[in-house]
């Protein structure tokens, strides 16, 4: 696929201005509710037309304000998938499937029906339907209208999270077979890390950061993205050289395996990359425990600096087992983190990224 | 016993029903269309007006157009003959300048509460904007839109103002059942004018029945 965008669009007090150029088949965007990122579909579709800017598939200009080209969203040949799947109450799943095929209708609802495991619901309305079911009607409506690129708004979020890991492998499975590009919003980031190889951060209308999935999740380099990637632990840091900063809100000074540079603001550990430590240990501290929280399958520890309680507390996820057989008896003294994983964060940069 | 404004009111009311549900329905698509806020508001306000003015005023107006010394109404006496004021053609003219409103109103709200995401969804589809109206906003849409017609009917069925300036009250030719019941009491046959009523009276009360049941159908269809 190749897609560029570069739009701007203020709506209602907030402003939207994003850039990218996808180069894989899947590309994922992850950011918290209400940061632009169902806009920027929209825009795409066609649905809402930015106030300025450029859009172009496949070598086809969909969008640019200079040349006051603006195709209509019937003309662009991109499929949008609602969070609600938006399927029409009035007709049937047949009804819906065949609603937008150009050529044999009865061929392509066989085609469709069978791939996406539909039989029996041919004659059945929307409202008869599990949220499986509708999912993949809405699916298969949108892919026989024959787009050239798929986009899926929070597919998942109108299920109930019992369905939802099982629906994703399904998804997987079906995005697999029919091999289309495709672009995939969400605010999970197990999500996007299983479905998109390649991954986009928005936050508050604009891009944060943008690169290969594995590659952001293990090195955010924004204080947002790694918030986004589902780190628990920040702190605002003072360099001290290339590999020492002082992550002043915990107080204590952390050796890092990557380079501080002058613009590292933060620093951010993930919750289950504590290890209890001797404490001659390399990034060792002396810890003392806050509040133990029970889940239903792993534990979170939450612990301050010792002898430091005006600091922020910081979180350890650990599994059931640890904790039980070995700690709850007797919380360990100290705790460490490695070099390698200590994150170091950069401020993002607020609307300045282009 | 006169049973001519029976008659005359039930050609009336059908006629009035048809005309007003398509031009009621058509302005509610045009208005729900428009882009700009500000002319939205206009027009509203240009389409509710009979719905607020008093009846003798919109048939002051009726009278300005339609009049035989007026534009449109010499336009058509010399062209085709055809009188409007004071003829049954005016009755409908009255009943549909006074039930549109109503019938507008409930398909314009009708039409506002379809799920946009549908008819985004429709769009992204390839759906032209004529399809997008007939197979996904007016099937939605259609309880509210039936009732408004219901409304309307009965409206249309219980003018009385209006009818009275352009089309008179002429036994046989205009007379139509609100006008019957205002003549007959003025003679003071309170008999007939009591049998009028009645009829009046129940066709109303089923049709609001009527409309009731639409609008529980309207509330059960959302839920799913």
């Amino acid at each position: 696929m190749s897609l560029y965008v570069d739009i701007e669009k203020k709506y209602k007090g907030f402003s939207l201005k994003v850039k990218f150029e996808t180069r894989g088949e899947i590309l994922g965007i992850l950011g918290a509710s209400g940061c632009g990122k169902s806009m920027t579909l929209k825009c795409i579709a066609g649905i809402v037309t930015p106030d300025k800017g450029k859009i172009i598939l496949n070598g086809r200009v969909l969008f640019d304000s200079g040349k006051r080209v603006n195709i209509k969203p019937q003309k662009r040949k991109v499929g949008y998938l609602f969070q609600d799947y938006a399927l029409f109450p009035n007709k049937t799943v047949a009804g819906n499937i065949t609603c937008a095929v150009k050529g044999n209708r009865e061929e392509a609802l066989k085609k469709w029906v069978s791939l996406f495991q539909l039989e029996g619901l041919e004659k059945k309305y929307p409202s008869q339907l599990s949220g499986g079911q509708k999912q993949r009607t809405a699916l298969a409506r949108m892919l026989a209208s024959e787009p050239e690129l798929l986009l899926l708004d929070e597919p998942f979020s109108a299920l109930d999270s019992h369905l939802k890991e099982m629906l994703q492998m399904e998804m997987l499975d079906l995005l697999k077979k029919v091999n289309r590009d495709m672009i995939l919003v969400s605010h999970s980031r197990d999500e996007v890390y299983r479905l998109c190889p390649d991954l986009m951060i928005m936050d508050q209308g604009s891009r944060v950061s943008m690169g290969e999935t594995r590659q952001i999740f293990k090195d955010p380099v924004f204080l947002e993205a790694a918030r986004l990637t589902g780190c628990k632990n920040f702190s605002r840091v003072r360099r001290l050289d290339k590999q020492h900063l002082d992550a002043v809100d915990w107080g204590v000074t952390l050796f890092t395996a990557q380079e501080v540079s002058g613009d590292t603001a933060y620093a951010g550990i993930r919750a289950h990359y504590f290890r209890p430590a001797e404490k001659t240990d390399e990034n060792a501290f002396s810890v003392e425990l806050t509040e133990v929280v029970e889940s239903p399958f792993e534990m979170y520890v939450i612990f301050r600096v010792k002898g430091r309680r005006e600091n922020q507390p910081m979180w350890w996820k650990l599994s059931k087992e640890e904790w039980y057989q070995k700690l709850e008896e007797k919380m360990p003294e100290y705790l460490k983190v490695e070099p390698g994983d200590v994150m170091v964060l950069k401020e993002t940069e607020k609307k300045a990224s282009f | 016993m006169d049973y001519s404004p029976i008659l005359i009111s039930v050609k009336t009311a059908a006629l009035t029903i048809v005309v007003v549900f398509f031009l009621g329905l058509l302005a509610a698509k045009f208005v729900v269309d428009l882009r700009s806020e500000k002319l939205k508001m206009i027009l509203d306000g240009l389409f509710t007006l009979p719905l607020v003015l008093p009846p003798t005023v919109a048939g002051f107006f009726l009278l300005y157009i339609f009049g035989i010394h007026r534009p449109v109404g010499s336009f058509f006496i010399e062209y085709f003959g055809i009188k409007i004021a004071f003829s049954w053609g005016a009755t409908v003219i009255a009943a549909v300048a006074i039930s549109f409103p109503l019938m507008y109103r409930s398909a314009r709200g009708a039409l506002e509460q379809v799920d946009e995401n549908l008819i985004y969804a429709a769009k992204t589809l390839g759906f032209s904007g004529w399809r997008i109206f007939w197979e996904i906003q007016f099937p939605s849409a259609l309880p509210g839109i039936a009732s408004g017609g219901i409304l309307s009917f009965a409206r249309g069925l219980g003018e009385f103002g209006a009818t009275a300036m352009i089309a008179g009250n002429i036994a046989g030719k205009t007379r139509t059942l609100p006008l019957a019941v205002y003549s007959a009491v003025s003679a003071g046959d309170m008999e007939t004018a009591g049998f009028y009523v009645a009829i009046i009276v129940t066709v109303s009360f089923v049709v609001v029945v009527l409309m009731n049941y639409f609008t529980r159908k309207e509330k059960k269809g959302k839920r799913v």
